[in-house]
């Protein structure tokens, strides 16, 4: 991932302090018009919320509205699966998979074309940096829809020796941490393998995804293929216990996963969720250090930490863990936390003054249960909601830091003394999303990476993303795989074909 | 001298747990009669909560030995379950035709049908990763793999209507690809543990990879659903309401659950009880 590099040499004290003034290099917002109120998009048309309810998205760098969003009720979210129950019987469903394909095709070109206005309006709406939606989301988000296009014609190879076909109208739900990468995830394989779209964004990031919307319509996306309603918790509730959807996806918290789960229970929806996690990153004393540092960073500050997947439980080997924790310290000084629209900025806003709120509380938390608290002497920006990067050092396995994920710049740290530990430490947990490991020794990588109870493991390097490979956790990280050829298995109905 | 035929030995009926043959801790039992009378077949153990966490336990704790034997090891095990279930042709058919009634030519298919799944998921644990398991061409200098894992500990609750076959396609399917597994035979045809958990004994399995119970799912459904170490529940009969409670106890930790198997002799069945782990590496210097 694009966090900076500063070469340090000096590495013997933790108060090394670099005087790199860094010029204000800001990205410009005049590519991006924001519509004052945002309408809902049902059938191919953008319409009025049918409680005439808004509610307001702020920029979080900012604390300042930045647009007013339809909010929709039970009935705007009837109107949007009935629209979307028609496309996939009058239209989407009498394509040919070319054709749903020519479509996707034509969805991601339009999105590289104008990527540089969906980052600098996802970086406005969610508060990451501008390099990390500028390098990573929206070329993702791109190569997603490219992928999955392809795989439209294609999907007798899905899984070989069964017959598939699509599993009809999909309700998608998604997080506010990658608002629109999120939302190619799910879009893209739900269009490709033939169904179609009612999706809702999170309240606070709706933006980029009304402009997807207009990319959509401007690729000719027949009407109610891919539908938008906007709202909070009260309107994904209404999509997933709609009678007429056939599957649902959803993105977020292990807990409103659960109520979602509860909600499912006992129909014929398909459900597959993406949730929480706890991930261990472990490095071992044969590990690259520097490089094992940077991939420390990368994996808990990348995106404030608001990722699923973040290495937020540090596992070092004891005989290198004061020589590592020094220069994290020393990495931490370095770290620019500002700003989201510099492209200087290393760690941006936190998406909501609520998010800030829950991780301060566990950062109290944190301090009250006695692990060694640090954070780096670094300037903060005096507006908007921004948390400092910090870390907890000797977390016991017992601590609130070490179970409880805190979706925020928070890293917990304890020791192990051989791989069996780790290996225990790491899997004690019951979520089962990601892990990290690293060691210049290949057998013992293998090894360690077969033994996690993980769905991705990222072996000397972190928090790497692609259309083409799975992703999706054990246990209580959730059910499912977005990506890859396994990302099409939620979309597709199957059956034996002939023997 | 012979003796009096009425005085021959009977077999007692007991569960399969941990590789033992025990009684149910709760010292109950239930009849099974001779098809269509009222004589009484045989006293079969009616498993407990407590037979079912033993069983849980036994199933833990065999798990990732059972996970880290080698694919050709268990395909060689699978394989001597098919033998060993031949080897028992007689028992099996002498009880599903007491019990059941069935023909001699319907019990001796149904057995037929039985080890051809042995077969068939033997055939098939070195190759059903080969067959999903992919190599990921992601943009940028790395190795991207998927492969495929077992889920963990899976219970199965069988359907209330009893096939020899299908319930062996059912327990093979979860145990190919490393998972362990607690079974719950409900009455009907549940005269067949003893001749099958003498199969799982005498097959090289380790132990606590096949657990067998016989008992009533109406009592031991929930306890299924809400046990933190069962990782995947499947759910074979057909009451919906047991499935949408044993959905919405199974949230608690997330569990797997899998309902009513179609094509039971299918790469599909063994995809139901796998995990896909994607493993990340840097390609350089």
């Amino acid at each position: 991932m694009q966090t900076t590099k500063e070469n340090s040499k000096s590495t013997d004290s933790q108060n090394t302090k670099f005087n790199f003034d860094y010029a204000p290099a800001l990205e410009s917002t005049d590519i991006v018009q924001i519509k004052d109120r945002n309408l809902l998009f049902i059938d191919g048309k953008w319409v009025a919320p049918s409680q005439g309810k808004y509610f307001k998205t702020i920029n979080p760098a900012t604390g300042l509205p930045l647009a007013e969003i339809a909010e929709a009720s039970t009935k705007d979210v009837d109107n949007a699966v009935k629209a979307a129950r028609k496309a996939y019987t009058k239209t989407w469903s009498k394509l040919t998979g070319a054709e749903r394909g020519r479509y996707l095709f034509r969805i991601a070109r339009l999105i590289q074309e104008r990527a540089r206005e969906l980052a600098v309006l996802e970086t406005m709406d969610n508060g990451k940096p501008i390099k990390e939606s500028r390098d990573i989301d929206i070329p993702l988000v791109a190569a997603h829809f490219f992928y999955y296009a392809g795989w439209a014609d294609k999907l007798d190879y899905a899984i070989p020796g069964q017959k598939v076909s699509p599993v009809g109208v999909v309700g998608q739900i998604i997080p506010w941490n990658f608002p629109l990468l999120m939302a190619a995830w799910k879009i893209a394989p739900a269009l490709a393998c033939g169904n179609t779209v009612v999706i809702k964004p999170a309240e606070t990031t709706s933006l980029s995804l009304l402009l997807l919307v207009q990319i959509l319509q401007e690729a000719g996306l027949p009407d109610g293929v891919v539908n938008v309603i906007t709202g909070a918790g009260e309107t994904g509730t209404a999509l997933v216990a709609h009678a007429d959807i056939n599957k649902v996806a959803f993105t977020g918290s292990t807990d409103v996963g659960r109520l979602i789960a509860k909600t499912v229970a006992g129909t014929n929806k398909k459900l597959t969720l993406e949730l929480g996690g706890k991930s261990a990153h472990i490095i071992f004393e044969d590990a690259a250090i520097e490089q094992a540092v940077e991939g420390v960073i990368n994996g808990i500050f990348f995106n404030q930490g608001h990722v699923c997947c973040a290495g937020s439980r540090l596992l070092l080997e004891e005989s290198v863990s004061e020589i590592f924790v020094e220069k994290l310290k020393i990495r931490m000084q370095q770290l620019r936390v500002g700003n989201p629209l510099d492209k200087n900025t290393d760690i941006g806003a936190i998406n909501s003054s609520t998010e800030l709120e829950k991780i301060k509380k566990l950062i109290t938390t944190g301090q009250n249960e006695g692990a060694e608290f640090f954070e780096p002497n670094i300037e903060m920006p005096d507006k908007g909601y921004f948390q400092k990067p910090c870390f907890f050092n000797r977390v016991s396995s017992a601590f609130t830091l070490s179970r409880v994920e805190v979706f925020g710049p928070v890293l917990a740290i304890s020791t192990f003394r051989t791989t069996q530990e780790a290996i225990a430490k790491a899997n004690d947990t019951p979520y089962g999303l990601a892990a990290g490991i690293w060691s210049e020794k290949g057998s013992k990588v293998h090894k360690v990476a077969s033994s996690l109870k993980a769905g991705v493991i990222w072996a000397n390097t972190y928090n790497k993303f692609d259309p083409t490979s799975p992703f999706g956790g054990y246990n209580e990280s959730g059910w499912g795989r977005e990506g890859g050829r396994h990302g099409l298995f939620p979309y597709l109905n199957t059956k034996q074909g002939a023997k | 001298m012979s003796l009096n035929k009425k005085m021959q030995i009977a077999k007692t009926f007991k569960l399969f747990i941990g590789g033992d043959f025990p009684r149910t801790e709760s010292g109950r039992s239930f009849p099974v009669y001779r098809f269509k009378s009222k004589d009484i077949y045989a006293n079969l153990c009616l498993a407990s909560r407590k037979d079912l966490r033993n069983a849980i336990t036994a199933a833990q704790g065999a798990q990732s030995g059972w996970q880290n034997r080698s694919a050709y090891n268990r395909g060689q095990i699978l394989y001597r379950m098919a033998e060993m279930m031949e080897g028992k042709r007689s028992e099996f058919v002498d009880t599903m035709s007491d019990t059941l009634g069935y023909t001699s030519a319907k019990a001796n298919t149904e057995v037929d049908k039985a080890i051809d799944s042995f077969i068939y998921f033997a055939g098939f644990t070195d190759k059903y990763q080969q067959l999903v398991g992919t190599v990921n061409p992601v943009s940028g200098p790395h190795h991207n793999f998927t492969s495929c894992e077992a889920v963990g500990v899976v219970g199965l609750i069988a359907a209330k209507k009893f096939s020899l076959s299908d319930l062996v396609s059912q327990i093979a399917a979860i145990i190919a690809s490393g998972n362990t597994v607690v079974v719950l035979m409900q009455t009907e045809g549940a005269a067949t543990i003893s001749p099958l958990a003498e199969v799982m004994a005498t097959s090289d399995l380790p132990k606590g990879v096949v657990n067998l119970l016989t008992g009533q799912a109406e009592e031991l459904y929930t306890h299924f659903g809400s046990h933190m170490e069962v990782h995947s529940l499947s759910y074979q009969d057909t009451d919906k309401k047991i499935l949408g409670e044993i959905q919405t106890l199974g949230v608690e930790n997330m569990k797997r659950i899998i309902k009513p198997i179609n094509d039971l002799k299918s790469l599909d069945h063994i995809l139901n009880y796998v995990e896909y782990k994607t493993v990340w590496h840097p390609i350089g210097n």
